[in-house]
């Protein structure tokens, strides 16, 4: 049985385009596949980790023998332990020169900056023996102050790290006066303030959980010569650099394989402090050992993502055409300054002004260390955070100028004829069409008869009134120009790499060095290949995520793979082509000139003679026969480095009801129309967009990682950190429109961030717009019943969250000895 | 995570399973459906020596008709609690309560004995059975004792049940004809209630004449334990099903409760909550 559909009778049917049942879900969905937990090595020892149940505190002893002594232990070892042979985690975007970043080890011996650090590993010969020994080590900590509100850390009441003498990391500023790109932003701001309109908000970004469904696992292998390391990341080719970078293995004897990977969303684009800790160990004890996080440990320990304040200054004049913005965020980096870090709002920096044309344009923000856990991209990594700015500052324009709010924003947006466009941000727009789109999202919304829905419940005083959002966003995706990535002072550039071998007996290899965990890659780059080559789309293996078989590559976030990776692809496949030429000439004793290729055969103009590539592939194999001089060989391999990101673009539009007694929420009716421009294989867009949406939705309504006082994360499980369910959603209506993009050979946008990205504000804009006329302007995300019922019935956008979590579980007296980090007032099921 | 390790027995009759609480005393727990005490074994909130699961124990499954009650055994199955026809005839309440209960691998596993005996506040099977006055069997070395709902739950987590003591089996006075309703509010549809309202009314009269004969009112997560509704229930008997009525009697709700301040709501928030859900449930259950 397989998971494909059978091809038609009519082979020439483009394979771009098809709704492809994608490749590799039966054995992902099935389980017959290799995720790095399931790796079982000869001799393979396990990892448990100690961890600090306190967000700041010195370590003042740590007590192993206990532990040592447990059965089946092979060692304990600290921090102190290693040293430098632990190497370092390193920040791969230091945003301005003078960032101050902490120093991070992977397990300090010192001093531990956040609940969940890493202060000693144990070693058994079983996962469950080095837990039960985990048990036993006893760690003494002098407790310190801890930074953990974003906003007083900024004013640096207590320091994250002492040492530093600020909690200031970077302060980066884009001003489109000072760069050329547009005006002075406050003089327009002060015209405003006397002859306009101002509108000036502050929200809040909550600090959210990526919660892959795969915890993260990593094995190591010390073989004689070579290192090889397994791991459940998004991004091992970025792994193998930065392990040979600060562990002083030559990257030569590093291999390292993402196997299949379940699922990231960002939240594995990380270099951690258990990869690190398991290759020291590996290489110490010379044994593989293997450590997979619990669900409780994810939560606690991966990067967390978002976590901004935003202070927003919108300028325009009477009737609403926008003169100014004006952003200044903080940004909470948690206790290090992680891979990408403070880089996050950095990529949202180009994005606020959207797809307005604002002529003057100012953005700050401050990074700022705190003692929690280290936040970096989350699906989105900045552009969901200035989305939801813009589209929500539009919106409250709106009800200023007592417009509807599309028409304000058509008013401000780029024209489809004015493209090319290039932002205030300095960005050059190369497509799109946002009248189209708008157009058709009206349409299959029923937006007018929604509206009068809505005046209608407004009129009769109705308890659950009715409220419709919008967000017409876009999206710089396609990371990135390497040449952009060097002026922002990124540590490596953007571009990909892809190489198709053919193969003797008429089948395709295809390499990508973008490593897929969960997109779809194999599926869809089988059908660009299928298409370009002419070969069918079973005969295409796609190959990634092992540095030894895919050599280079940069991986895949950022809406990158097809946009990037695609390209490298194309640009391989159609060397392959220009190499077979000759070799087709030759054979088939005709001049390269009169060789035409179409449809996988080469043929001799004005006759029917002709050659199959895939017959080539075996001749060259054969190699019996060439032109003198030509290597046998048609294998091809190109890199990549894209010319501009590109810009996907929507409508989304979302109803939602708000029951005003009980400030419950209920989405009614959600569709998006996006120009993704054109689309590979829609059933693959479909699933991103779906997951997009409901991730987005999410953050509007559900998600938010919150802290105690004392730096103890609450919603430390799933039973208090709430992730939707399908019960918890509704169908989405998704249609599309198709403005191809410029800057890539198929025309095609990112789509893996797009739903993310547009579908918070939509949501949130629809609770406001439903109490509005009871006095309400904002509701802090997310927006709980109780938040809702709040701002109905008092002053404010329904307050903080409260630091304390219902315990479902009682601890016993039997408990182990050593108190486990965070569940102390975090008790669940979801461990 | 993984438990600490422990040594298993699986008795098959009560008798059995006594004797071997006896024996480990208070190094053993027992094991139900599982559904609240393994994620306290793999968090190792707690690491008992020894787990008795009552799984084999054929007595302690199955609802049966026992004259003016009806008898559930303690472990029966959400799910079959859900689905059992004698239980929506004469205690549709309890029927109710357990359709938005977790989730349906919860519903498989968890049983009706080990949610009551593990006496979370915010469970939703707490204020049904103290709503319908249910009485608690509980089996010890020195035979078997009948508790009380209003007796049985204690405090967070504490029940009527004694460290050597099981409980077998719940009785539910029947109330046949009785309209009911659970009002559970939740933000996501896997969650405990954040509060949840229990209502069985008894409504005499014909339509457009229609009064409340009898009530009985269960608040779930108002308090460290499950709550009647008194006040309320005093104020509808006798009362029309109109929504005013209804209305004034709910305001009533949240009269002598400490409901709990956490992530997803603050008690004053709740009070309210539960004046709201009261109104609601009622008037369902009256079929208003
Ligand atoms: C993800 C998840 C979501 C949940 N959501 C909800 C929800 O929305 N609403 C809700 O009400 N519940 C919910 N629960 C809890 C569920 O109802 C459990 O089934 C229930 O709380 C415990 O029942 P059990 O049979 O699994 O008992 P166990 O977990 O086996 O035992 C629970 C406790 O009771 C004791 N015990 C069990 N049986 C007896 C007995 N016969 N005599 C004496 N002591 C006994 C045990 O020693 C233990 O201390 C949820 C659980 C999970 C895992």
């Amino acid at each position: 049985m397989t998971a494909t559909q059978e091809r038609p009778s009519d082979a020439i049917e483009k394979e771009i385009g098809r709704d492809r049942r994608r490749k590799e879900d039966q054995r992902l969905i099935t389980g017959r596949t290799r995720w790095t937990d399931n790796i079982v090595l000869p001799g393979m020892l396990h990892l448990a980790m100690v961890r600090s149940p306190f967000a700041h505190a010195t370590i003042t002893s740590i007590e192993t023998a206990d532990a040592k002594a447990s059965t089946n232990v092979v060692d304990v070892l600290t921090g102190a332990d290693f040293g430098a042979e632990l190497g370092a985690i390193i920040n791969a975007w230091p945003i301005t020169p003078d960032q101050v970043t902490p120093a991070h080890s992977p397990m300090p011996a010192d001093r531990v900056a956040f609940a969940g650090e890493i202060v000693a590993v144990v070693i058994a010969r079983t996962a469950a023996e080095a837990r039960d020994a985990a048990e036993l080590v006893e760690v003494e900590y002098d407790e310190l102050p801890a930074a953990l509100d974003l906003k007083r850390s900024a004013a640096d009441e207590v320091l994250a790290h002492p040492d530093l003498g600020t909690n200031k990391s970077a302060l980066w500023v884009f001003d489109s006066a000072e760069a050329g790109t547009g005006g002075n932003v406050d003089e327009a701001i002060a015209k405003a303030r006397t002859d306009g309109i101002v509108i000036e908000r502050e929200y809040r970004q909550q600090r959210l959980i990526p919660a892959f469904m795969e915890p993260r696992s990593v094995v190591v292998d010390p073989t004689g010569e070579q290192y090889t390391m397994w791991s459940a990341t998004q991004i091992p080719h970025i792994v193998r650099f930065a392990l040979a970078a600060t562990t002083g293995v030559p990257e030569s004897k590093i291999r390292v394989i993402a196997p299949d990977v379940g699922g990231g969303f960002g939240g594995k684009l990380q270099v951690t402090p258990e990869e690190w800790i398991a290759w020291a160990v590996g290489r110490r004890l010379g044994k593989p050992v293997k450590y997979t996080e619990t669900r409780s440990e994810s939560l606690m320990s991966a990067h967390h993502g978002r976590d901004q304040w935003q202070k927003l200054t919108l300028a325009a004049e009477k009737d609403g055409t926008v003169t100014g913005l004006k952003v200044e965020l903080l940004a909470d980096l948690g206790a290090y300054v992680a891979i990408v870090g403070g880089g996050v709002p950095v990529l949202g920096a180009f994005m606020f002004n959207s797809i307005y044309k604002f002529p003057a344009y100012h953005f700050a923000v401050q990074t700022v260390l705190t003692n929690k856990a280290w936040t970096d991209a989350y699906r989105g990594a900045g552009r969901p955070e200035a989305t939801y700015a813009i589209e929500r500052l539009m919106s409250e324009l709106a009800a200023e100028l007592g417009v509807d709010p599309l028409e304000v924003r058509e008013k401000n947006w780029i024209k489809h004829e004015e493209f090319p466009f290039t932002t205030v941000a300095g960005l050059e727009y190369d497509s799109g069409n946002y009248e189209a789109a708008t157009a058709k999202a009206k349409e299959m919304f029923g937006y007018d008869e929604l509206r009068a829905e809505q005046m209608a419940r407004r009129a009769s005083g109705d308890t659950v009134q009715l409220g419709i959002g919008i967000s017409t966003f876009t999206e710089m995706c396609g990371l990135a120009p390497s040449r952009v990535l060097g002026q922002l002072d990124y540590g490596a550039g953007g571009w990909e790499h892809a190489e198709v071998r053919m193969l003797a007996t008429g089948t395709v290899e295809v390499i990508t060095g973008a490593s897929a965990h969960g997109q779809g890659h194999e599926t869809a780059f089988s059908q660009i290949v299928a298409d370009r080559l002419g070969v069918p789309f079973e005969s295409v293996e796609v190959l990634h995520g092992d540095t030894q078989v895919s050599h280079k590559g940069l991986d895949t976030y950022g809406s990158r793979s097809l946009v990037v990776g695609g390209e490298a692809l194309v640009k391989a496949a159609d060397k392959v082509v220009e190499k077979a030429k000759p070799i087709a000439a030759h054979l088939l004793e005709a001049s390269v000139d009169d060789i035409e290729f179409s449809q996988g055969r080469f043929s001799v103009r004005g006759t029917d003679q002709g050659l199959a590539i895939t017959d080539i592939a075996g001749a060259v194999f054969a190699a019996h026969n060439l032109p003198d001089g030509v290597e046998p060989s048609i294998d091809s391999e190109a890199t990549y480095d894209p010319v501009n990101f590109n810009y996907p673009h929507g409508t989304h539009l979302c109803a939602m009801e708000v029951d005003t007694e009980t400030g419950a929420v209920k989405m009614r009716k959600y569709v998006c129309v996006d120009d993704i421009g054109n689309i590979v294989n829609p059933l693959i867009v479909s699933g991103q967009v779906h997951g997009g949406l409901v991730q987005g939705i999410a953050q509007a309504l559900w998600e938010e990682a919150v802290y105690d006082d004392s730096g103890t994360l609450v919603s430390g499980s799933f039973v208090d950190y709430l992730l939707p369910t399908a019960a918890d959603t509704i169908s989405f209506d998704i249609g599309h429109t198709t403005t191809p993009s410029l800057t890539n050979t198929l025309g095609t946008k990112g789509v893996g961030e797009a739903g993310t990205i547009a579908s918070t504000p939509a949501v949130v804009n629809a609770v406001v717009d439903a109490v509005r006329h009871l006095g309400v302007d904002d509701i802090q995300m997310p927006c709980t019943p109780e938040r809702v019922w709040k701002a109905i019935n008092g002053p404010g956008s329904g307050g903080s969250t409260e630091g304390a979590a219902m315990p479902h579980f009682e601890s016993g007296g039997a408990a182990g000895n050593q108190e486990q980090p965070g569940t102390a007032s975090t008790d669940g099921a979801g461990s | 995570m993984i438990p600490a390790a422990f040594d298993y027995v699986a008795p098959t009759t009560v008798e059995d399973a006594l004797a071997a609480l006896a024996q480990y005393g208070d190094e053993a727990k027992i094991i139900a459906g599982g559904q609240s005490l393994l994620p306290v074994l793999r968090m190792r909130l707690n690491a008992p020596e020894w787990i008795i699961d009552l799984g084999r124990i054929e007595s302690l499954r199955g609802v049966r008709d026992d004259g003016d009650a009806i008898v559930i055994g303690a472990m029966t199955p959400h799910v079959v609690v859900g689905s059992d026809p004698l239980v929506a005839e004469h205690a549709s309440l309890v029927a109710k309560a357990v359709e938005h209960l977790a989730d349906a691998q919860v519903r498989h596993r968890g049983t009706f004995g080990g949610a009551l005996a593990h006496a979370d506040p915010a469970g939703d099977l707490g204020a049904p059975a103290l709503a319908l006055g249910a009485e608690f069997v509980i089996a010890g070395s020195g035979g078997t004792r009948t508790v009380a709902a209003d007796d049985f739950f204690v405090d967070l987590f504490e029940t009527a049940i004694g460290e050597d003591e099981i409980l077998t089996e719940v009785r539910i006075p029947k109330r046949t004809g009785w309209g009911a309703t659970y009002e559970k509010f939740v933000r996501v549809a896997h969650q405990w209630p954040i509060v949840a309202v229990a209502a069985t009314v008894r409504v005499e009269g014909q339509a457009g004449d229609r009064v409340f004969a009898e009530a009985r009112i269960g608040l779930t997560n108002m308090g460290s334990t499950p709550l009647r509704a008194r006040a309320v229930e005093d104020a509808l008997v006798g009362q029309p099903v109109t929504d005013d009525a209804v209305r004034t009697a709910a305001a009533l709700a949240a009269d002598g409760t400490n409901p709990p301040s956490d992530l997803n709501g603050d008690a004053d928030y709740r009070r309210h909550l539960a004046t709201v859900l009261t109104r609601r449930a009622v008037l369902d259950a009256a079929g208003a």
